[in-house]
This record gives C-alpha cells, sequence and structure tokens, in this order.
C-alpha cells in the first residue's frame, strides 16, 4: 500500500505551498488589469476587464456559499436572496431613490449632484451595512429551515430564493410605500467613490463609469479580505464545528456543539459575502433590476463550488473564474472562432446551459471532488480508491 | 443529593404502543462505574438516549448533578458534563484525530467569532493550548496512531479509543460508554478493564457502561442493572446479579433456573 502523507503536519512541501499558494494567487490576481490591459488587441477581445470584475464578483459569492455548502454541509439553493439584499442595500442607501429625503444625507459620497435627495452613503460605508443586512436576512431565512435536513433545506431554500425576488417585482406600493420600485428598478445609483484613497494617489472621488481597472482592484480587495476570514473561520472552533456537523451532525451535538447556533453563523457569514458581493455588484452596474435575481443564479454559483473543490477556497475561486469568464465572454468567443473558422454560424452561447450540463455530469462522473478538492476529501478518496483496488480484504 | 451523580425516576419512554423503557428507577453514586446489562432490545441503548436528551421520556424525571435535564438540548446536556461514545463508532471521518478531540471542547473555547477572524492573542494561545490538551488525552487514551491522521484510517482499536478521548475533552462528570468493547480481542478488553479504572481515578468521574461482554462487566463495574424488555429486574453488585434467578431466567430461559435437575 502506497504511503499517504498525513495532512496537517508543518512537513516542508506543505509548508511552502502554505506560502506559494497565496502568494501566486496575489501576484495573478493583482497583476490581471495590467497584464490584460496592455498586451492588445486579443486579451481585450478574449479577456475584457469588464469580464474580471464580474469574475471578481463571482468569487465573491462562490466563496460565501462555499461556507454555507463546503464547510457546513447545508444545500442552499436560495443564494440569490442574499446578493438581493446587498444589492438593494446598495441601491437604497447610494442614491435619491428615497427622494422624500430632502435634503439628502450625503455621507463621504461621489454623488455627481450634492445636493440630490436621499440617502447617499459612501461606498465603504454600505459595504458593512449590506454585509450585516444580508446576515440579518440569512439568520431571519435559517432560524425556521435550518432544522430541516438536506433535500428539504434545499427545497426550502429554494423557495425563500424563488419568493424574495417577487416579492421585489412586486414592492412597489406597500401600503404607498415603494421599497423596490418594481420591475423598473432602483438607478443610477452614485458612482463607486475613493475618496478616502486620494492620498496614496491612487483613488479619486468617483471612479469613471468606464474605469474597469481601479473596480476590480476594489473587488479584489474585497475577496482578500473574504479569503482570510474563510481561512481562519475554517481553521477556527467555530470552523471544526462546522465540518464536525457536516460530518456527523448527531454526534456533533452530543460533543456539546450548538447545531442551530452553529449553522445560523455559517448562513450568517455567508450571506454577508453574498451582501458585499450584491452592493458591489450594484454600484458596478449603476442600478438594480430584479431580473438580475433569477434561480440561475443561485444553480450558477453552487456550479462554481462544485466544479472548484467543495470546502476549498481556492478550488472556490477557481471554478467561479472559470464559469463566470466562460459565461461572459468565452462562450461568445469561442463561437465567434469557430463561425469564422469554419464559416458556420452556430450561435454557442445559446448552448451554455448543454454545455454546462454536461461538463456537470463529466465532473460528477470523474472529479466528484471539483478542480482543486479539499485535502482532506482528496486525501480519503485516495484512500477509498486504494481499498477499492485491494477489494473487501484491504477493509479492517 | 451530592452522593448521586444521576438519579432517574421512573422513566417511561414508549414508541407508538410499545414500551421501550418501562418506569425504570435508576440511581448512580458519584465516583462509581455501573453497568447495565440485558439482553438485545431491552432498552438500554434507549436509556441513554434518554439520560444524553437524544429521545424525550414519555414520563419521568432524570437530576444530573443536581439538576434535572428536562427540556435541555443535547448540546446543553453534553456542556453539563455528560459524555457518550456510540456503540457503532462515529466519529468525524474526515477530520483529524486531534480535530475530533478540539471539537468536543467547543462548550469551553471562549473564542468568538470576530477573535478567531482577527486572530487575538487571547484566542490563538487558547488554540494553541486546546491543541496541547487534545494531545494529552489521545496519549492518555492510548491512541496509537498519528494524531494528526483522519480518524477513518485509524485502526478499528484507535478510533474506540479516540472516541473515549473525544468524550473526556468534554470534561465530563459522567461518562457514558455504549458497547466500548465490543470487536476488541480478549487482551484488548482486559485492557480496557485497566483502564476504565485508570480514566475513573484520573479524571474523578462516574462510568456507566453498557456492555455484553460478562467478563468486561464482572471484572470493572461496582454496580450491574439488569434490564429486560424495558423494566429493570435486577439491580446489584455483581455477585448478587450473577446469581439472581431472573437475570439466569433472562439470559438462559426458564429450563436453567426450574427444568434442571
Amino acid at each position: 500500500m502506497a504511503v499517504v502523507t498525513t495532512p496537517g503536519t508543518g512537513t516542508g512541501a506543505r509548508r511552502l505551498r502554505r506560502v506559494a499558494v497565496p502568494a501566486l494567487f496575489l501576484i495573478g490576481g493583482l497583476s490581471v488589469p495590467t497584464v490584460v490591459t496592455n498586451v492588445g488587441a486579443f486579451e481585450d477581445r478574449w479577456f475584457p476587464l469588464t469580464t474580471m470584475v464580474l469574475c471578481g464578483i463571482f468569487v465573491m459569492f462562490t466563496l460565501g456559499l462555499n461556507i454555507v455548502v463546503g464547510y457546513a454541509g447545508l444545500l442552499d439553493l436560495g443564494y440569490v436572496a442574499f446578493f438581493l439584499f446587498g444589492a438593494y442595500t446598495a441601491g437604497w442607501l447610494m442614491s435619491s431613490f428615497f427622494f422624500q429625503i430632502d435634503p439628502g444625507i450625503h455621507i463621504f459620497d461621489a454623488a455627481i449632484n450634492p445636493d440630490s435627495p436621499g440617502i447617499n452613503l459612501s461606498f465603504w460605508i454600505v459595504v458593512p451595512i449590506a454585509a450585516v443586512v444580508a446576515a440579518i436576512a440569512g439568520v431571519i431565512i435559517g432560524a425556521p429551515t435550518l432544522r430541516l435536513k438536506s433535500d428539504y433545506l434545499a427545497l426550502v431554500t429554494l423557495g425563500f430564493g424563488e419568493i424574495l425576488p417577487q416579492a421585489f417585482r412586486n414592492g412597489e406600493s406597500i401600503k404607498g410605500f415603494n421599497l423596490s420600485n418594481g420591475t423598473k428598478g432602483i438607478g443610477p445609483t452614485n458612482p463607486l467613490d475613493m475618496g478616502w484613497l486620494s492620498w496614496t494617489g491612487v483613488g479619486k472621488d468617483a471612479i469613471n463609469v468606464f474605469d474597469y481597472k481601479t473596480r476590480y482592484y476594489v473587488i479584489f480587495a474585497l475577496c482578500v479580505i473574504f479569503i482570510l476570514i474563510s481561512l481562519r473561520l475554517r481553521d477556527g472552533k467555530l470552523g471544526r464545528a462546522w465540518l464536525a456537523i457536516r460530518e456527523d451532525e448527531l454526534a456533533a451535538s452530543l460533543m456539546g456543539v450548538p447545531l442551530m447556533r452553529t449553522k445560523l453563523w455559517a448562513y450568517g457569514v455567508g450571506a454577508a459575502a453574498g451582501g458585499i458581493g450584491g452592493a458591489f455588484y450594484c454600484v458596478s452596474l449603476g442600478g438594480v433590476q430584479v431580473d438580475t435575481f433569477n434561480f440561475q443564479f443561485s444553480v450558477i454559483v453552487l456550479c462554481m463550488v462544485i466544479l472548484g473543490g467543495m470546502a476549498n477556497v481556492y478550488g472556490c475561486i477557481l471554478g467561479a473564474v472559470i464559469l463566470t469568464w466562460v459565461n461572459y465572454t468565452g462562450m461568445k468567443e469561442i463561437g465567434n472562432s469557430v463561425n469564422n473558422t469554419f464559416g458556420t454560424e452556430i450561435s454557442v452561447p445559446k448552448y451554455q446551459f448543454l454545455i454546462f450540463g454536461i461538463v456537470l455530469v463529466l465532473m460528477m462522473l470523474f472529479r466528484r471532488d471539483g478542480m482543486l478538492p479539499a485535502a482532506r476529501q482528496k486525501h480519503s478518496r485516495e484512500i477509498d480508491a486504494q481499498i477499492e483496488k485491494i477489494g473487501t480484504e484491504g477493509v479492517a | 443529593m451530592s452522593d448521586l451523580i444521576l438519579d432517574a425516576s421512573q422513566i417511561r419512554v414508549e414508541f407508538g404502543g410499545l414500551v421501550a423503557v418501562n418506569d425504570v428507577d435508576f440511581q448512580i453514586p458519584t465516583g462509581s462505574i455501573v453497568a447495565l446489562i440485558g439482553p438485545n432490545g431491552a432498552g438500554k441503548t434507549t436509556f441513554f438516549n434518554v439520560l444524553t436528551g437524544l429521545y424525550r421520556s414519555t414520563a419521568g424525571t432524570v437530576m444530573f448533578d443536581g439538576q434535572p435535564i428536562a427540556g435541555r438540548a443535547p448540546h446543553q446536556i453534553a456542556a453539563m458534563g455528560m459524555a457518550r461514545t456510540f456503540q457503532n463508532i462515529r466519529l468525524f471521518g474526515t477530520m483529524t484525530a486531534t480535530e475530533n478531540v478540539m471539537v468536543a471542547m467547543h462548550a469551553h473555547l471562549k473564542g468568538g467569532l470576530w477573535q478567531t477572524i482577527f486572530g487575538s492573542p487571547g484566542q490563538r494561545r487558547e488554540e494553541q493550548a486546546a491543541r496541547d490538551t487534545a494531545h494529552e488525552l489521545i496519549d492518555f487514551c492510548g491512541v496509537n496512531g498519528d494524531p494528526d491522521e483522519f480518524a477513518k484510517n485509524l485502526s478499528y482499536g484507535d478510533q474506540r479509543r479516540l472516541e473515549v478521548a473525544r468524550a473526556l475533552a468534554l470534561r465530563p462528570k459522567l461518562l457514558l460508554l455504549d458497547e466500548p468493547t465490543a470487536g476488541m480481542n480478549p487482551q484488548e478488553s482486559d485492557d480496557f478493564i485497566a483502564f476504565v479504572r485508570r480514566v475513573r481515578d484520573a479524571k474523578q468521574l462516574t462510568v456507566l457502561l453498557i456492555e455484553h461482554d460478562m467478563k468486561v462487566v464482572m471484572g470493572v463495574s461496582e454496580r450491574i442493572t439488569v434490564l429486560e424488555y424495558g423494566s429493570k429486574i435486577a439491580e446489584g453488585t455483581g455477585e448478587e446479579v450473577r446469581a439472581n434467578e431472573r437475570v439466569i431466567e433472562a439470559y438462559l430461559g426458564k429450563a436453567a433456573t426450574h427444568g434442571a435437575t
């Protein structure tokens, strides 16, 4: 039987990987806009910065969902709900939407018109608020549903993911109060403000609509912060409790782990990432449209977690980046290349879900733990494979 | 009051029409080693499940360490100082031995969300101390495997011992062992008897075990309670129980006491 290296110990190779992987990620991530904008037309067509910004947003969502699905093992099919709360929070707090408030509230904002009515807060104030709003929403949704197990939980979260967008679609007049502006959505929102960064020379008061480079750095920074949070939590008391619940709920509770509270923390932290991503998405696009919030979103983010590698932060990042790129640029460009080469007129993006489906089926058949599985899953899978090879004799 | 760590009176558990535990009175003196025995299906594990809060008894009260456990969730009862192992090993398979033990310290660790995120010095010290304690417990229980190995890859005996280590991490006052020697060879069972005594003395706790191996039961327990069809049919020291006619009947059938000439 082959010797299997043990995890957790500080062997040299492991230690090196601990430093090398984050370092590579940081360097790679930071250099993306420079590479992409300086190399020329090819990159501009295949790797436009707009898509890179979207990649960042989806990395955020994927990391959030990873805490719920990957760490705590709670299947959530309604992650769109937290995206929605984050986006609407930004919509409410960074625009003239509440025009009744006149003169408007302006706090470090970058509104085009400094006298505009409504609540106009700086994006950097809105981010924590959006995180908290989404986390509270997560706890409120979670409190009644988290008592359910596996499939039932998935169904109820699916329900919430469907109900909330409908409620916001119809939220034009709740007893005369306009909460969501219905199908028209909220907008335009104030531009992303970077005033507090002006001393470094990087920031400007308001980020130009076409300045994707700065926007990329902003979402990249937010992602880095959330990656750190994910890793820290995973290695702490709460992370252990999440894993224990994923492994064996009953044993965990008998070892003193409060199930409800621990699951709610997973929901809350995961939702907070959804809220932050949502707020950035809203500001990045300059408004909220209720049609953005659909079931497809929840499924795609879940696919990113599964494709990349459940419970592995870097796997999730990879999954999110690849799928986002395929979704927004890859399909289209591959289709164009094929059509140009062969003189055909196939619309590849039309087959997006077919291709998605095939990829998922292949993944499930050949690489069930994702592209970059978490160390523990990979390890146990190797052992299982060995046992299978040895046959029943080998199972002691 | 304080000389009884556990005082269960008139415990009754019904599943629909089936009476799994029938008005059982059960006391455990603090610091003793007590065994609960009985034929398969006698209601022993059900009784355990009532004590640990997994089942709610239909009637009756359980006082643990002077406090009622009624209405408390399993994790609260665990935090009160009641820890158990399982008939079928229930370790967290893809967590290391050390992590398994550290999970059971959950109730004692103070580090909250923010301390963990910011890695405050207090939280780091606490984590390190918890890790050290976990390693000590793993040593104490005689787990031979690597403490950084995943629980599912440990040998069967190590898994059994690791379950005890995990239970001890709760700093229990009462340790419940559900068929701890199942699957062990006679040598391991003998070692286990010595080990249970050592645990009791070193950690100053009380032990209640369910066990089928009569050699272990007689060797380790100071008192024995016998259940049959959910009812208590005998109680006392090993000698008393061994001589009890109803116990012999339950295990060997009526012929053993009446038919023999």
